[in-house]
């Protein structure tokens, strides 16, 4: 019987064939640990194995990209403790000028698809988008792949997504997740791997599957892979600097656990309600929502293509007065694009910010929380009560981000642009 | 890989309780206590009718308990608070995933025995029966007599739980 994606790559790193429910010694490509859980790792480390060797220290690496630079004693603490453990076991520090950790593994060419990666940050299965099979994990987890390069996995069985046409010209990859997220909640991905389908989704460009593959998370689900269109490779040798190598794709006789079909032909676009990810509804049934402040950046939006779209609508008019804008690139390298083509000038002279690299609005300890309250656009995945703030945050596209800072309300694009 | 001892069983009215979350285990106004041993005072003090939990000695004890045992947060003290207050291992109806992972990883045993509730029902599983539960098997056995068919753990996982945990697997 034929395999799915993530069967096989779990194959390829059990060195068995493996099925569904199986749980396998699974070896660990790349690993990584942040600013967030670093900590708790080295203090495992050292307790149970003390001055041992990290055994693969050229494929393990520390990426700080919570308090970046360090907002708090605590922090600037804990990093300098990541930093000289890193330095005594031979590991690369990508320091708190970097991003993002996840994009900035990919953007390094470290990750190359059919690859398994683990880390201390939830969105890790944010690495579908290039077809490696990441993993957030625990601080003990971790500790024990530093050590032995492997970890214990329950293989998941996969659910295919069929994506259905061609959705309205302004909207964009966020409004389609979060179409699929106010579909099926956590129903159908909840401890399931993914794997989705559809012209859309194979012609996406590298923000766009980045973008989907995040809320994977959201979702409840394992990791979400997306179908190579002609473009993947050219987009993955841009982004990464180098080639893909070769491409794992599931077997024509491979075995879902559940088919689904989402129709998203002139889907218009969409936003989340304060509260949870999955609370959407279309942007015109909140129209005139009265908007505090927006923030545009995360894992989720924070590439070159969505600073882009921010910034090319702000080029042209002023935010709004009495709303905040801050705008927080994912990596050194989206920084250094949007200053190279002036987008950091058109974005702080309409009046917004643009501030550091790193994750951004979605935990203390970021930029860009809210207070009591505050309104906020975000382009970032989460919203639970308290997660950004004690504000009211409703999740969007950059596109939207963009019409809340020049008008200061939520409104369809189509009225405005 | 076998563990013997008394049950200790997780209900209510005869019922094994659902849903009980790692905030009722162990109550995130303890958090900040790193010291195990320190965190078995705390274990179910936040779950109604189990306060006093702790101030009597369960050494030895296998827990049984409802369905979805531990959902909720990844906090590894809902797990430290029972090794702390030595219990064996916990046979449950369903497990929250991320419970069970850490449970396994900090070398606590737990086994799924979805067929529990009506060996309560019959008056066949007590409190403070002697029970021997073979994890590579999925089997528990009541004093000697009945016997309970369970999920058995994988080889990986019995792997870890023989060396009393991941980390203790990685010296």
């Amino acid at each position: 019987m034929g395999k799915t994606i993530i069967e096989k790559i779990i194959s390829n790193h059990a060195e068995k064939d493996v099925k569904p429910g199986d749980i396998v010694w699974m070896h660990v490509d790349v690993v990584s640990a942040r600013d967030f859980g670093g900590p708790n790792v080295i203090k495992n480390y050292k307790r149970y194995y003390g001055d041992t060797p990290v055994v693969a220290p050229d494929s393990t690496y520390f990426t700080f990209d919570l308090s970046t630079p360090a907002k708090s004693i605590k922090y600037a603490t804990a990093q300098h403790l990541c930093r000289q453990f890193a330095y005594k076991h031979g590991i690369r520090v990508f320091d708190v000028d970097a991003g993002i950790g996840t994009h900035v593994l990919m953007e390094h060419g470290i990750l190359k698809p059919g690859m398994v990666s683990t880390g201390t940050d939830s969105h890790f299965n944010i690495l579908g988008a290039i077809g490696v099979l990441g993993q957030g994990m625990g601080d003990v987890d971790i500790t024990y792949i530093f050590r032995k390069k492997r970890t214990w996995f329950r293989v998941p069985e996969t659910v295919k997504v069929k994506v259905k046409g061609m959705p309205e010209k302004y909207t964009e990859p966020k409004d389609v997740v979060l179409y699929i997220l106010k579909r099926f909640k956590t129903s159908f991905a909840l401890g399931k791997s993914l794997e989705m389908y559809g012209e859309y989704i194979k012609n996406l460009d590298m923000a766009g599957r980045i973008t989907i593959a995040s809320m994977v998370t959201e979702m409840g689900g394992i990791v979400a892979f997306l179908e190579y269109g002609e473009n993947f490779k050219d987009e993955f040798s841009k982004f990464t600097g180098v080639p893909p190598g070769e491409l794992i794709e599931s077997d024509s006789d491979a075995e879902y656990s559940d088919e689904v079909e989402i129709d998203i032909t002139s889907l218009p676009p969409q936003i989340a309600r304060p509260g949870a990810p999955w609370d959407v509804v279309d942007v015109k049934e909140l129209k005139g929502v009265k908007v505090d402040s927006v923030f545009v950046g995360s894992c989720t939006n924070g590439r070159e293509r969505d600073m882009e779209t921010f910034g090319s609508i702000l080029k042209m008019n002023k935010v709004k007065e009495r709303v905040m804008v801050r705008v927080k690139p994912a990596t050194r390298k989206v920084y250094e694009y949007m200053l190279d083509t002036g987008l950091i000038s058109h974005i702080f002279k309409a009046g917004g910010i643009v501030i550091n690299p790193g994750c951004g609005g979605c935990a203390q300890g970021h930029e860009g929380l809210t207070g009591e309250g505050e309104v906020q656009v975000s382009t970032s995945n989460r919203n639970f009560p308290g997660k950004q703030g004690r504000g009211k945050t409703y999740l969007a596209s950059p596109l939207m981000a963009a019409i809340s800072s020049i008008t200061g309300e939520i409104l369809p694009p189509e009225e405005v642009l | 890989m076998i563990l013997k001892g008394r049950v200790f069983l997780v209900e209510r009215d005869g019922r094994l309780i659902p849903d009980i979350d790692t905030d009722q285990i162990y109550h995130n106004a303890y958090l900040h206590i790193t010291d195990m041993e320190e965190m078995g005072k705390y274990a179910f003090s936040n779950l109604e009718g189990f306060k006093d939990f702790s101030k009597t000695s369960h050494d030895g004890e296998i827990l049984v308990v409802g369905s979805n045992f531990g959902a909720g947060s990844s906090r590894q003290h809902a797990v430290d608070c029972f090794k702390a207050l030595s219990i064996k291992g916990i046979i449950g109806i369903s497990f929250g995933a991320i419970y069970w992972r850490n449970a396994i990883n900090n070398g606590l045993a737990v086994m799924k025995c979805p067929e529990l509730q009506s060996y309560l029902d019959r008056g066949l599983l007590k409190n403070r029966m002697e029970v021997e539960v073979d994890l590579e098997n999925g089997v528990v056995k009541i004093e000697n007599k009945e016997v309970i068919k369970c999920i058995p753990l994988s080889k990986v996982e019995i792997e870890i739980l023989e060396k009393g945990g991941l980390l203790e697997l990685g010296r």
